[in-house]
């Protein structure tokens, strides 16, 4: 077992999402340092793809942000080295199948390992093709990430079931992105979880709001933040770390009041 | 277990959100239930014949065999279906089998345009939506083709991400479709994507190749000994070579898009330069830089205009059944113009990389030996962007 579960140790876990490099690599360092000190339990740190197929706009826009600036998986793997030092939080990284599979699996998640990363996002995996990587992953005890989506039905209890780490409940239909109002079913989704899996279960895709943040928090274990804190970044970009601190703060107070 | 299905070799899968799967499955199963169907594929083959015009002629390029003083030439004219290529092929099926499974709204993407039109085409004969996506890029490369498929009834959605063109075209119908499935089927152009993508358009495609081997037996008594085609993602090229994969003696090339040259970065041609990757649902060769990030590609040809290609065509290139070889900007329209002249032929500028190959190579074949060269569209659609490429400006 990672670090994992202890984000969700006695609490709502909150879970901020960067892309890495956006943009500049001293910034996400900023970012997420403010995002820990304002109550994030758990950072997800995006590693940049060309071409992101489940993000939505404001997503993408940081990924081109990013590797314009000339981020490359090797340097993030620097910078989270020396993000290490001081930060302690539980870490995932969440990138595309192709960045871990064109640097080598082996070779990216032994590096995960060496650099104390816990866990590793994949949104173009699904369950079907987890061997690709689940075997090195479990080999060097960084836990991969099973995502749940409104559309899983009747695989939710089989994908549930060999989960690790933590569960990802995808919201809503689509890509990632602020959504006004979410209505999937996900009590209902939450209950097949719980009957096949005693690990913690996260809700992301659409929560942009500390009311949202509240709600999802009392259906699930913890709630995942990606574009509203990057949309934030996008518009202060090398000033961003006092301003997504302040939102967290607000995210944080909503869930836990 | 990893599921091992949609594999050909270690290339295809399903490398798709979660969101997605159920919808693949679903169509997988229904896929398999109709695919045996006498009545759909009554159906089907009624539409191929009576509304897209198959089966389509194998044509005894004599000019053209003469003038190149080498193997004997056959074009296998898809350019003469309804709507002008052999997308039609795959989206009568397609869109008959969404039909059945009570879809009513149909999304694609396009780069040439010709995919789009066909799909644009069949949704207005089934009584369906239709959403399509196309790279701002070529909506100006291929505006003939955005208003056709507007006249037809479709919405098109020019797309702005990345670099403008089929690739972020195919992200972004892969997007809208994990935003609405229960009344939409992806109607996918190539033999590409998640399994089973890459089966059904092969199947649906492989018309191409059951037609020339009947046609070749009838007119010449035995098998080509070359069957040349373009690839993109690759679907009039395994269409053509599917029921020649089996009879060895029978050598398959595809013609990859080579653009200024497979030695610059100006180039679409992923077998030659690309490495294996994971992308766009399914494990192939990809253009991509040392860290996995997908290539801009580039080619004068919209339609080849992918940094991807299927993945039986990387397995048939890792069994080495099939050669994939580049063809540049330079040698496809010179092709494009030869086949004009020579034959009264404009072919898509796509099916002009195969043209260009078949020149170099039967020159150096004996004339007792048979080229079969699939013309997968026709080059109306093409004719204002090689004025320009020839420094003419004219206007559709």
């Amino acid at each position: 077992m990672s670090n994992i579960r202890n984000a969700f140790e006695n609490k709502k876990a909150f879970i901020a999402f960067v892309t890495c490099g956006d943009p500049d690599l001293e910034t996400t360092g900023a970012v997420v340092r403010a995002a820990v000190e304002n109550g994030a339990d758990l950072i997800e740190l995006g590693i940049p793809f060309s071409d992101p197929t489940a993000e939505g706009p404001v997503i993408q826009g940081a990924n081109i942000r990013a590797l314009k600036g000339g981020v490359t998986t090797d340097k993030i793997f620097d910078f989270v080295r020396e993000l290490r030092r001081d930060v302690t939080v539980p870490m995932v990284f969440m990138t595309y199948a192709n960045v871990v599979f064109s640097y080598g699996a082996e070779r990216f998640i032994s590096t995960c390992r060496d650099i104390g990363m816990d866990g590793l996002i994949l949104p173009d995996i699904p369950y079907e093709e987890k061997e690709e990587f689940l075997p090195i992953c479990r080999k060097y005890g960084v836990d991969l990430i099973s995502m749940i989506a409104p559309t899983s039905e009747n695989r939710i209890a089989m994908i549930a079931k060999e989960a690790e780490g933590f569960l990802y409940i995808v919201s809503s239909l689509g890509v990632t992105g602020a959504r006004s109002e979410i209505t999937t079913d996900l009590s209902s989704i939450i209950n097949v979880v719980r009957q096949n899996t005693d690990i913690p279960c996260a809700i992301g895709f659409g929560i942009s709001t500390p009311e949202q943040a509240g709600k999802m928090a009392e259906l699930a274990d913890g709630v995942i933040v990606g574009s509203a804190i990057v949309k934030i970044i996008g518009e202060h970009g090398k000033e961003a770390a006092p301003y997504v601190g302040e939102y967290v703060k607000k995210m944080t107070d909503g869930m836990r009041k | 277990m990893t599921n091992p299905k949609g594999r050909f070799g270690i290339h295809g899968g399903q490398y798709i959100p979660e969101t997605l799967m159920n919808a693949v499955i679903e169509l997988e199963q229904a896929y398999d239930h109709y695919k045996n169907d006498p009545d759909f594929n009554r159906e089907l083959n009624y539409l191929l014949n009576e509304y897209a015009g198959r089966p389509s002629r194998l044509y005894y390029a004599e000019k053209m065999t003469k003038d190149l003083g080498g193997a004997k030439i056959y074009l296998k004219r898809e350019d003469l279906n309804h709507t002008g290529a052999h997308k039609i092929n795959n989206v009568l099926g397609q869109a008959l089998l969404a039909k059945k499974m009570g879809k009513t709204r149909l999304i694609a993407e396009t780069g040439a345009g010709q995919h789009g039109v066909a799909t644009a085409t069949a949704a207005a004969l089934m009584g369906m939506e239709c959403v399509v996506f196309m790279g701002e890029e070529d909506t100006i490369r291929q505006a003939l083709n955005v208003y056709r498929m507007r006249l037809l009834g479709a919405e098109v959605i020019p797309v702005t991400s990345g670099t403008a063109t089929l690739k972020d075209a195919v992200s972004e119908a892969m997007r809208e479709w994990t935003s609405r499935i229960d009344d939409t089927h992806y109607c996918l152009g190539s033999v590409m994507g998640p399994h089973p993508f890459p089966t059904i358009v092969r199947d649906f495609q492989a018309v191409i190749s059951k037609e020339i081997k009947v046609q070749i037996m009838e007119k010449e008594g035995r098998l080509p000994d070359a069957v040349i085609a373009c690839v993109g993602g690759g679907s009039n090229a395994i269409g053509s070579f599917y029921h020649f994969i089996e009879d060895k003696e029978v050598r398959l090339i595809g013609c990859e898009a080579a653009g200024r040259g497979i030695d610059t970065f100006e180039t679409a041609a992923t077998v030659n330069t690309g490495r294996v990757g994971i992308f766009h649902g399914m494990k192939s060769y990809f253009c991509q830089d040392e860290y996995g990030q997908i290539a801009p590609v580039y080619s004068i040809s919209a339609g080849l205009d992918y940094p991807g290609v299927g993945p039986e065509h990387a397995w048939l290139h890792d069994t080495g059944r099939a050669e994939y070889v580049p063809v540049t900007d330079d040698e496809a329209v010179n092709a494009f113009e030869y086949l004009a002249r020579t034959e009264g032929i404009i072919p898509a500028i796509e099916s002009a990389h195969a043209v260009a190959y078949a020149m170099k190579a039967a020159p150096q074949m004996r004339k007792d030996q048979i080229i079969v060269i699939t013309i997968s569209g026709r080059g109306d659609k093409d004719c204002a962007a090689i004025a320009r490429y020839r420094g003419e400006d004219i206007h559709e």
